[in-house]
């Protein structure tokens, strides 16, 4: 149910975003889903990309701070409100979300939402308790 | 363990009249033979003999740097150049560099001095000394290399730089001492993690570091990731160069003074009037046994304190506190004096914090600015920027508590802060512009 996702230190300096794409680009590794949160002195780039591994393996070669983390994918019906059914679920029980993001492609007439929790374990039981569909790490990894 | 018991543990009363007999042979050699202390001597009335005590050595001018650039290059020495068998210079980041010039006698009291600190440091005829202090103008190659051959050890004269060598050397010659300075260890380290050599299964058990100041924080660093035995080494090429003090691997305390070459005292450097026993200032040295360039009451900007506690060790030489930073390296900020070493001392607290840091000081609308940098690793680095933020917040929180200023904290990517191969340059200071 979960899925990986790769984080990186970025200093707020030119250059910095173009030199990990070129290096994750060089190597073959495709972008799935991105974010960037960012200060006025660093940001924090979370990859989702078809080969987890190797994409944390080259970065960490060329000496960026790298971390792998666990986030859920969930299907989110796209119209409106859509978004706000998953999101009042959650807060009614009390679940409270780290950061979210929204994939790239849609996975058939429903659009995909990246979450990350506190408590990852706990979001899935009560998610899938509602009949929300989570995705499955190999299903993102390849659309 | 001692490599001249008898000097090494004479008796308090003995010892201090061994320094009378010899300072007054050098304020008479220097009164003869140095034009500073001639004029200086005769200004204010000062002859060997009216030295008829040690207390009488405050009445005695200090020397300082500048006397040495004044008198660039030769102008100090108390022999002719036909005596002096080896010339020294320490490194002048500004302007000349001072000279000092060591008769064959000196340099054989250096050698003693350096084998007695080897001892002291745990280390014996047998053992493979991998030295990485430079070689060169820098006292520090050659001061260590002639102790380590006096002790008899085998000394291998690595000099700095060219770190994926000193790993190989190291693993296949066995070096069991390393001497360098304490951040080179920590980038020895490294380099090693990234050739996939584990650096504590080497043989290294002990380290002897100095020529730059460090913290107790950082040995623990230093000892937990290099497995061995840490030991401060102090000295300065202006006096004699490594081998000045030496902690004993027993306590590892306090650095032992070699008494018997050199007096200590400690000043206040703002009034230059001496402090009561035990209080932290500025450490002035004299020497008394060298030929070549004998200084009376020089200035060595270290500050420090003296430790006059019997050691475990049994040696009667009595202790300088770990060097706490220098008086000229120290940093007023906005009124506030700092040293590095206090910064260092903070960021050693944090846990998971490289041992690498920055200071950059600017003056911004007439307010000085302090911005620490620190580098962000694997185990500091959080997914959230609330992580990241906290972490800048808690290393600002403690700086402010312990020293009452504050600053701004930067996070950098690892290994983007200078790694020196000699000394590591700490504080980058923009006022002077």
């Amino acid at each position: 149910m979960k899925v990986q996702q790769i984080s990186i230190f970025i200093e707020n300096k030119t250059g910095r975003l173009a030199e990990v794409s070129r290096i994750l680009g060089q190597r073959g590794v495709n972008i799935r889903a991105l974010s960037l949160a960012d200060t006025s002195d660093f940001g924090i780039l979370r990859l989702i990309v078809d080969q987890t591994d190797l994409a944390r393996q080259v970065l960490k070669e060329e000496g960026f701070t790298v971390s792998k983390t666990e986030v859920i994918a969930v299907e989110v019906p796209d119209r409106p409100l859509g978004l706000n059914s998953i999101l009042e679920i959650l807060d009614q029980a009390h679940v409270n979300v780290e950061y979210m993001y929204a994939f790239v492609e849609r996975c058939g007439e429903n659009a995909v939402i990246i979450f990350r929790f506190d408590n990852i374990e706990e979001a899935i039981r009560i998610l899938t308790d509602q009949q929300i569909h989570v995705l499955a790490g190999e299903r993102i990894y390849g659309m | 363990m001692f490599w001249n018991e008898e000097f090494e543990t004479l008796p308090k009363e003995a010892l201090e009249s061994l320094q009378l007999k010899r300072l007054q042979q050098t304020v008479a050699k220097v009164a003869a033979s140095v034009p500073l202390y001639r004029d200086s001597f005769s200004k204010s009335g000062i002859t060997a003999d009216k030295i008829t005590s040690l207390e009488h050595l405050r009445d005695l001018p200090f020397t300082v740097k500048q006397d040495m650039r004044d008198n660039y290059p030769y102008g100090l020495f108390a022999v002719s150049l036909e005596e002096i068998v080896r010339i020294h210079a320490s490194s002048g980041t500004t302007g000349k560099p001072t000279v000092v010039g060591y008769t064959r006698k000196d340099i054989d009291s250096w050698s003693e001095l350096m084998a007695r600190s080897f001892v002291a440091a745990g280390a014996h005829k047998g053992d493979v000394i991998h030295n990485a202090y430079g070689y060169g103008l820098f006292t520090g190659g050659l001061g260590a290399h002639y102790g380590a051959e006096r002790l008899g050890a085998s000394v291998i004269p690595m000099s700095g730089g060219n770190s994926k060598k000193q790993i190989m050397i190291m693993q296949d010659f066995g070096s069991t001492v390393l001497t360098c300075t304490p951040s080179y260890s920590l980038y020895l380290a490294e380099i090693a993690a990234e050739e996939g050599i584990d650096i504590r299964s080497l043989k290294l058990k002990v380290g002897i570091f100095g020529a730059e100041p460090w913290s107790e924080q950082m040995r623990g660093e230093i000892e937990a990731v290099l497995n061995l035995k840490a030991i401060d080494i102090y000295g300065l090429s202006e006096i004699l160069g490594p081998g000045v003090g030496i902690e004993c691997i027993e306590a590892q305390a306090g650095l032992h003074i070699w008494e018997d070459h050199f007096i200590p005292e400690i000043i206040d450097p703002e009034t230059c009037q001496v402090l009561p026993p035990g209080e932290r200032g500025e450490l002035v040295i004299t020497t008394i046994t060298k030929e070549g360039i004998p200084l009376i009451r020089y200035r060595t900007r270290d500050i420090t304190r003296i430790i006059d506690e019997p050691c475990i060790c049994g040696r009667t030489h009595r202790r300088l506190e770990r060097m706490s930073g220098r008086s000229d390296d120290m940093m007023i900020i906005r009124g506030v004096n700092i040293f590095p070493s206090q910064i260092e001392s903070v960021l050693f607290n944090v846990k998971g914090i490289e041992p690498h840091y920055q200071l950059i000081i600017n003056r911004e609308e007439n307010l000085d600015t302090l911005e620490v940098q620190v580098e962000v690793n694997e185990q500091t680095f959080s997914d959230e920027v609330k992580g990241l933020q906290s972490l800048a917040n808690q290393i600002r929180r403690e700086i402010k508590d312990l020293l009452g200023v504050t600053c701004k904290v930067r996070l950098v990517v690892p290994k983007t802060l200078a790694r020196s191969e000699g000394k590591a340059r700490r504080v980058i200071d923009n006022r002077q512009r």
